[in-house]
């Protein structure tokens, strides 16, 4: 059987019905769904956008950085920061006042998280430069030590991040239309960036840097693009989950937050936009379905305690038996596409017809 | 700043570098022989320092069977996890053990924290976990140093001393430095590379058990996350000394711990920053000399 190809303004339509269709999806769950639901729901747009960013780096450019968490870090600060009211950052600031312009700031949700994005961006522009010398594994090192320290920054000026105390009562700015219009946003313009020339550049970096040089591609300044791009909506989704928790500390952005990020990636297939989508959905739902492993249970009359801390012991399992057993994820590679799609209705149906195409 | 205090800070500095070391020498053998980042080597270290607690609190060893005990147990577990976690992947993407061996150590974190507890536990002679003479001060002149550290020293050095004769005159060793060259070529030799892949795994953990259990008398404190922060120390301690390298281990551990003990005694009130040093010293030594003090360059293949 041929496969066949839908024509674009088919797949622009199809595209715009699914958006449609999502659109509406929310619009009935934040009138009917509880708290809770959309609580989820919040944070699976915001890990969409950690794993496609993380993706886009990792996967697509081939840039093995650990260093998400310090750029969730740097968009959750700059972003509270700015729209916490003025009174309440007198009131946090306990050990040393804020400094000067943040002190007098207080701004609204949106030009915040633009802020928060492109201080972030910036951060990533100036850790790329050093660090993209480095290949393989000296660069994952190098990008965890820039995460950590980060963190370590944030833990110690107290003038500014108030320290170990961290911020609270940050406005609880973040609902669903933020969440799921920025990821959209996200994956909108990296899976457009992925589909284009810069994008074929990048996968050809991945796979060898040194064939790609000789093409004539520039490796450092397009690595360094990718890694900017992927920092930018890391700290735009870092502001968005600042807003939703409303309360941070250093302590929210160890290792332990890429680790997270790694395994939606893993699992939903290094290298692949879609799979990072499904991985980070499947994650954030089935991390609430572990809790089942946390809480009390009986057998019979005798009730055992729950046990804390069992859930991380599976998902690092989890994480090893992927890599052991089925090391390309779900999507490995390759895309969700209205033409996969089609071709596989196509074939379902001719199958079913029994032999005669 | 007198030469008293400066002498006090630098005995210190060097019983911190030796169990950077002797920890250092775990990533290094690891390395230089399969060119992947054992990320779980510290806690394997963090284990180390469980295995002694428990064999002393729990089976009532006295303390030296209980280290000896240690190290051993210790020894198995980083077998086992290169059994079970890296042998898999030997010829996947360097990659993807990269990733396993992340989720190594965060499983062993987890696995700790629901094994032994989340709380700190205390690892101090009073509990009868060692003799309290470990801890007796020595004076000379106004310097006051306590036992430990020239047991620290000590034991370092004895380590070290076995672990270079293994390395440079056994035929155990000669395999190994065979494999690092190239295993392939090691099979052919009629060497049962696996065999000493997993003794390397064992040597290496064993040291981070000996650095576990020093470390655990220095600063008596253990929860499951003990060994993170020295892990990584050790691990750049190995890259400022260059990664494959034992002495360059050596160097290296000694170096990071001089370094840290030195900044903070001059400056201290940058000390919020001491681990963040380590990966100053990372990033510096990475850009100016990547292959590190005592490292080889290896030319890119085309």
């Amino acid at each position: 059987m041929q496969r066949k190809t839908l024509s674009t303004k088919t797949q622009f339509f199809l595209t715009l019905f699914l958006v449609l269709g999502i659109w509406f999806l929310l619009f009935l769950a934040k009138n009917n769904a509880s708290e809770y639901v959309i609580l989820i729901l919040n944070l699976i747009a915001i890990n969409v956008i950690f794993a496609t960013t993380l993706t886009f780096i990792n996967g697509i450019t081939g840039i093995f950085s650990l260093g998400h968490a310090g750029f969730i870090a740097i968009g959750a600060y700059v972003s509270s920061l700015l729209t916490l009211p003025i009174e309440q950052k007198e009131m946090s600031f306990l050990i040393k006042p804020l400094i000067y312009p943040l002190n007098k700031v207080e701004m609204s949700f949106f030009p915040a998280c633009i802020i928060a994005g492109l201080v972030s961006a910036l951060f990533g522009y100036i850790v790329a430069a050093p660090s993209l010398r480095l290949i393989g594994d000296y660069l994952a090192i190098a990008t965890l030590g820039l995460g950590e320290t980060i963190r370590i920054i944030a833990n110690n000026t107290w003038s500014i991040t108030n320290g170990a105390l961290g911020l609270k009562a940050i406005p609880p700015y973040t609902n669903l239309w933020w969440t799921w219009g920025w990821a959209f946003v996200t994956v909108l313009v990296i899976a457009s960036l992925v589909k284009s020339s810069y994008g074929r550049a990048l996968k050809a970096i991945r796979e060898d840097s040194l064939a790609a040089k000789a093409m004539g591609i520039n490796v450092f300044s397009h690595q360094v693009m990718s890694f900017v791009l992927g920092s930018f909506f890391a700290g735009i989704g870092g502001a968005l989950w600042a807003h939703l928790i409303t309360t941070i500390d250093p302590k929210s952005f160890m290792f332990v937050k890429t680790f997270e990020i790694l395994i939606m990636t893993v699992l939903g297939g290094l290298g692949s936009i879609s799979g990072a989508i499904i991985g980070a959905a499947i994650y954030t739902v089935g991390l609430e379905f572990l809790r089942v492993l946390e809480a009390p249970f009986s057998i019979g009359s005798i009730t055992f305690p729950g046990i804390p801390g069992m859930r991380m012991v599976v998902l690092s399992l989890l994480l090893i038996l992927l890599m052991l057993f089925w090391r390309r994820g779900i999507m490995g590679r390759r895309e969700l596409s209205w033409d996969g799609l089609y071709n596989l209705l196509r074939r379902i149906r001719f199958s079913s017809r029994g032999d005669r195409a | 700043m007198n030469v008293q205090t400066f002498l006090q800070h630098f005995i210190n500095a060097l019983s911190l570098g030796g169990i950077y070391a002797l920890i250092a020498i775990g990533y290094t053998m690891v390395y230089g022989i399969l060119r992947l980042i054992n990320f779980a080597h510290g806690d394997v270290f963090t284990y180390g320092i469980y295995f002694a607690f428990y064999a002393v609190v729990a089976f009532f060893f006295p303390w030296w069977m209980a280290f000896i005990f240690s190290i051993f147990v210790t020894a198995l577990l980083g077998a086992a996890i290169e059994r079970v976690a890296y042998r898999p992947l030997r010829n996947a993407p360097r990659i993807s053990a990269l990733i396993t061996a992340i989720g190594v150590s965060f499983f062993l974190e987890n696995f700790a924290i629901v094994a032994f507890g989340g709380r700190a536990k205390s690892f101090n002679p009073q509990t009868g976990i060692y003799p309290t003479t470990f801890l007796k001060m020595l004076r000379f002149g106004n310097i006051r140093v306590p036992l430990l550290t020239f047991l620290t020293l000590g034991v370092v050095a004895l380590v070290l001393i076995i672990l270079l004769w293994i390395v440079y005159h056994t035929k155990v060793g000669m395999a190994m430095r065979a494999i690092s060259k190239d295993i392939t070529a090691t099979r052919l030799m009629g060497v049962n590379a696996d065999r000493i892949v997993s003794f390397t795994f064992m040597i290496g953990s064993g040291l981070a058990a000996v650095g576990g259990i020093l470390w655990a008398m220095k600063y008596p404190q253990i929860y499951p996350f003990t060994g993170m922060i020295p892990g990584l120390k050790a691990f750049i301690a190995a890259v400022v000394g260059g990664i494959g390298s034992i002495q360059g281990a050596m160097i290296g551990g000694f170096t990071l711990g001089v370094a840290e003990i030195m900044i903070v005694a001059f400056f201290p009130s940058w000390a919020g920053y001491k681990d963040a040093f380590a990966y100053a010293i990372l990033l510096v030594m990475l850009l100016f000399r990547p292959t590190g003090i005592l490292g080889v360059e290896v030319p890119e293949k085309v």
